[in-house]
């Protein structure tokens, strides 16, 4: 791997955007410069609003008309493009740049064949007979590792997977063999995985075809994989820029040392447990199928869950881990009873939940409670942050002036400053608001707090904080969690016992030392192995 | 693992935009203030109607017949007294003054409107929490809205009117009836797209009962597309009142309406077209200003709407 940039395909210097007036700051990116060399990867990476795709979009002349290059310069290949005309951006896309997105749903045409969209940027831009180009066609579909090119060709967007629409547009954007690719998180959308294997195929790609990659991302792991070098953002500067194993193993900026420290490793934090702690949950054989049920001909169903067991003692973390679609969301509403399960027991203490009815239920529910993914929905946008604390235990019968001494005291518990009652979730960053989240759940002084990937959303020095308060919670309050998530370096910090779900079934069920040390199913095996940057050693 | 500088390096806490808030957005709103202020204007000319320089509305005088703007002529009070009056829009066949009578009509145009939106969007926003809410219900009710939308709001409108006789009240609830369905559709969608948001799964959570839970979290946050339906209700229910009364069946025709004062022109619109020109310039700046207003409340309230519409 030679990364001395000996032939520099893209060149920013000094680069500033200006941010429309009421932004929260005057500039997107300032006075930003670094170079892309052939056949070299440099990663930008930083949190969210630091201003990283917005220098994508610089390049690319895509840049919306409020958000103006006010100085600085972008070169490709020594020609300054900056504020080249239309016609020539046009030009140069797809045949000298080109650029892969986050979302390959939403950046395919969903009404064409994926065939016609490749064919449409060859037709575009060069003057091949359609022979000749369909051809072309295949040929690249081929190198993106498409299985059944003719029928993948022939295809809708929508009949793909993720992956294999991921691959489409890796595919338009080096048909015509550009010398710069942009990928914009380019597997961010993906499984992990999926995420292995298109990192895996644009590494392969780009060293055949030697074209530089600007790859913007804001996962370490993924960095540790594919970067040469890495230029980390912060508010739109740029704060450091350096070889791969420099700036993750020797960081020199604060905020670099702050952001690599916070990425959680793969190393299980391992505690004592208390073998003989009560049960909390017993879960047996849990399923929920859902039934479509149609006029004519048989109702269609889905099994979501099936066949799930599991336990969870006073003082323990069971983490959750799969693959978008392998239910482990369903698993935690039934337990919420946010969805009702179709067969097995939900056992709270004694009393089995599943069936209950809500009457029944509802002096049961307040044992349970869960926090959500996205901190920005999870709260009602038109209530003040007291009036969702006390929601809960005012509905069971507890005194407003009890529930407001309750909230104020579990506001300190999360480092909350006691003023955010009064305020709206507008007011705070999305951390703060899970932070929120995460006392509105406490006031119903919970047997059993549920996570679902409530730390998913979050940049990832916001998570290690949230990470570490979940941890903290469970200790002090002595509490049962249970912790879903997608992503194994989280599991690995919280979860005592870990059950590992596919398509639906737990394939894997221990000790977390246990799966992780020694998995024995082939597909946890797999999960692990597709973990990115999973061997290599972070220094903070 | 947190490194002791988080607060001074983190992203996050820089990054909470200082969004303005939705009312200042709607106060700083090019539309709304436009739309606001003639609407106010007419709100005022409508309150203020007997000391504009009006004369009882339903006053005539055989010797004043088909004055043209501007004209002084004489009129007879109730009391026989004859006065010398300036006909400033003109006046009638009945040799009624056309300036008291469009005055007079902005009250009950106004009240028409507001009315129709208060009813329609009050049995609407039940039907439609219902229909959100109790699945059993959906399919029923919503058929029964769709009947009543693939029948033209005027035809509905003229029947019920027929049934009930002419007054203010069957008026406004004979142009409300085919505007619910309308508000039903747009609460039943509401109402299911935010029943899937966390907060309200949260609130579940919590114990809230259902009840609270549509009138707390669930119907508080469908005000803003509401607030904007219900301009748009408002401008037509002005508008159906006035064809109603052009069409003879609306309020009585001694009743001044500027429907009412253009159905009498129509006959004589060659001669003088005055009689049809004056209400239909109110008429076309009132449905106007409310049509702008909402506009603007849309754009301002409910981005996303505006970019759909």
């Amino acid at each position: 791997m030679t990364v001395s940039a000996h032939q520099t395909i893209l060149e920013v210097r000094d680069l500033t955007i200006a941010l429309p007036s009421d932004g929260d700051r005057s500039t997107a990116v300032r006075k930003v410069s670094f170079t892309v060399g052939r056949g070299e990867i440099v990663c930008l990476v930083g949190e969210s609003g630091s201003g990283k795709s917005v220098i994508a979009q610089g390049v690319m002349g895509l840049l919306p008309k409020t958000l103006p290059v006010t100085s600085g310069q972008i070169l490709l290949q020594g020609e300054d493009i900056t504020h080249a005309p239309l016609s020539r951006l046009r030009e140069l896309r797809a045949t000298r740049m080109s650029m892969i997105f986050q979302e390959p749903m939403t950046a395919l045409n969903p009404v064409m064949t994926c065939g016609d969209q490749i064919d449409e940027v060859l037709s575009q831009h060069s003057r091949l007979s359609p022979l000749e180009r369909r051809e072309k066609v295949l040929a690249i579909v081929r190198e993106v590792l498409l299985p059944d090119p003719e029928r993948m060709v022939a295809s809708y967007p929508h009949q793909l997977s993720g992956g294999q629409r991921q691959r489409i547009m890796i595919a338009m954007a080096l048909v015509l063999d550009p010398v710069l690719l942009i990928a914009d998180e380019p597997t961010t959308a993906l499984d992990v995985t999926t995420q292995a294997q298109i990192l895996k195929l644009v590494l392969d790609l780009q060293h055949r075809h030697g074209a530089g990659v600007l790859f913007i991302t804001h996962d370490f792991g993924v960095v540790a994989e594919v970067a040469h070098r890495v230029a980390v953002l912060r508010l739109g500067d740029l704060v450091e820029v350096g070889l791969k194993h420099d700036v993750l193993q020797r960081p020199q900026h604060a905020y670099t040392k702050m952001l690599i420290g916070a990425v959680p490793t793969l190393h299980l934090k391992q505690r004592p447990l208390d073998a003989d702690a009560p049960v909390v949950l017993k879960v047996q054989r849990l399923a929920k199928t859902y039934v479509d049920k149609r006029w004519i001909g048989p109702d269609r169903s889905v099994h979501a869950a099936q066949d799930v067991s599991f336990e969870i003692r006073r003082g323990q973390t069971l983490g959750i881990v799969g693959e978008s679609g392998s239910g482990k969301s369903t698993v935690a509403r039934c337990i919420v009873r946010l969805v009702d399960p179709s067969a097995g027991a939900v056992l709270l203490g004694s009393e089995d939940i599943a069936m209950m009815s809500v009457a029944q239920l509802r002096p049961l529910r307040r044992r349970v409670q869960i926090v959500f993914q996205d901190p920005y929905r999870s709260l009602n946008p038109r209530r003040t942050v007291a009036q969702a604390m006390v929601e809960g235990p005012m509905n069971y019968g507890l005194g407003r002036a009890d529930a407001l001494q309750r909230a104020r005291s579990l506001l300190a518990l999360v480092r909350m400053d006691a003023s955010a009652m009064d305020r709206y979730p507008h007011q705070f960053s999305g951390g703060q608001r899970q932070r929120i989240c995460i006392a509105r759940a406490l006031m119903m002084e919970p047997e059993l707090l549920v996570a679902d990937e409530a730390v998913s959303a979050l940049d990832v020095s916001v998570q290690a904080q949230v990470l570490e308060l979940f941890e903290e919670i469970r200790s002090r309050l002595n509490l049962a969690m249970l912790f879903i998530t997608h992503d194994l370096r989280v599991a690995s910090q919280v979860c005592d016992q870990l059950a590992v779900m596919s398509q639906g079934r737990v394939v894997e069920y221990g000790p977390a030392h246990q799966v992780f040390g020694a998995p024995q199913h082939e597909y946890t095996r797999a999960l692990f192995a597709a973990a990115p940057g999973r061997d290599f050693a972070f220094g903070a | 693992m947190s490194a002791p500088d988080f607060d001074s390096l983190s992203v996050e806490a820089a990054s909470v935009l200082r969004q303005p808030s939705a009312w200042d957005r709607v106060r700083q709103s090019g539309s709304v203030r436009l739309g606001g202020l003639v609407l106010l204007l007419l709100v005022l000319i409508a309150l203020a109607a007997p000391w504009l320089g009006t004369v009882d509305p339903s006053l005539f005088d055989p010797a004043s017949r088909d004055l043209l703007p501007g004209k002084t002529g004489e009129i007879t009070t109730l009391e026989g007294e004859t006065l010398k009056h300036r006909f400033l829009m003109g006046s009638d066949s009945f040799g009624r003054d056309i300036y008291s009578r469009v005055i007079y009509g902005t009250q009950v145009s106004l009240i028409v409107g507001l009315f129709t939106a208060i009813v329609a969007m009050a049995l609407g926003i039940l039907f439609g929490l219902l229909a959100g809410f109790l699945r059993w219900l959906d399919g029923p009710l919503m058929r029964v809205m769709d009947g009543v939308m693939a029948i033209p709001a005027i035809l509905i409108a003229i029947s019920l009117v027929a049934m009930w006789r002419g007054s203010l009240s069957t008026v406004v609830v004979a142009i409300a009836i085919p505007e619910i369905p309308r508000v039903t559709r747009l609460v039943r969608s509401l109402v299911l797209s935010i029943r899937e948001e966390p907060y309200v799964e949260a609130a579940v959570s919590l114990g809230t009962p259902t009840w609270k839970i549509m009138g707390r979290h669930i119907l508080p946050n469908c005000v803003a597309p509401l607030v904007v339906q219900g301009t748009f209700i408002c401008a037509s229910g002005i508008l159906t009142e006035a064809i109603l009364s052009f069409l003879g069946v609306g309020l009585p025709p001694d009743i001044p309406t500027w429907g009412n004062v253009m159905a009498e022109g129509r006959a004589q619109f060659n001669e003088y077209p005055h009689n049809i020109f004056f209400p239909g310039i109110f008429l076309a700046l009132t449905v106007l200003a409310v049509n702008i207003l909402g506009d603007g409340l849309r754009d301002t309230l409910d981005p996303k709407m505006a970019k759909r519409v």
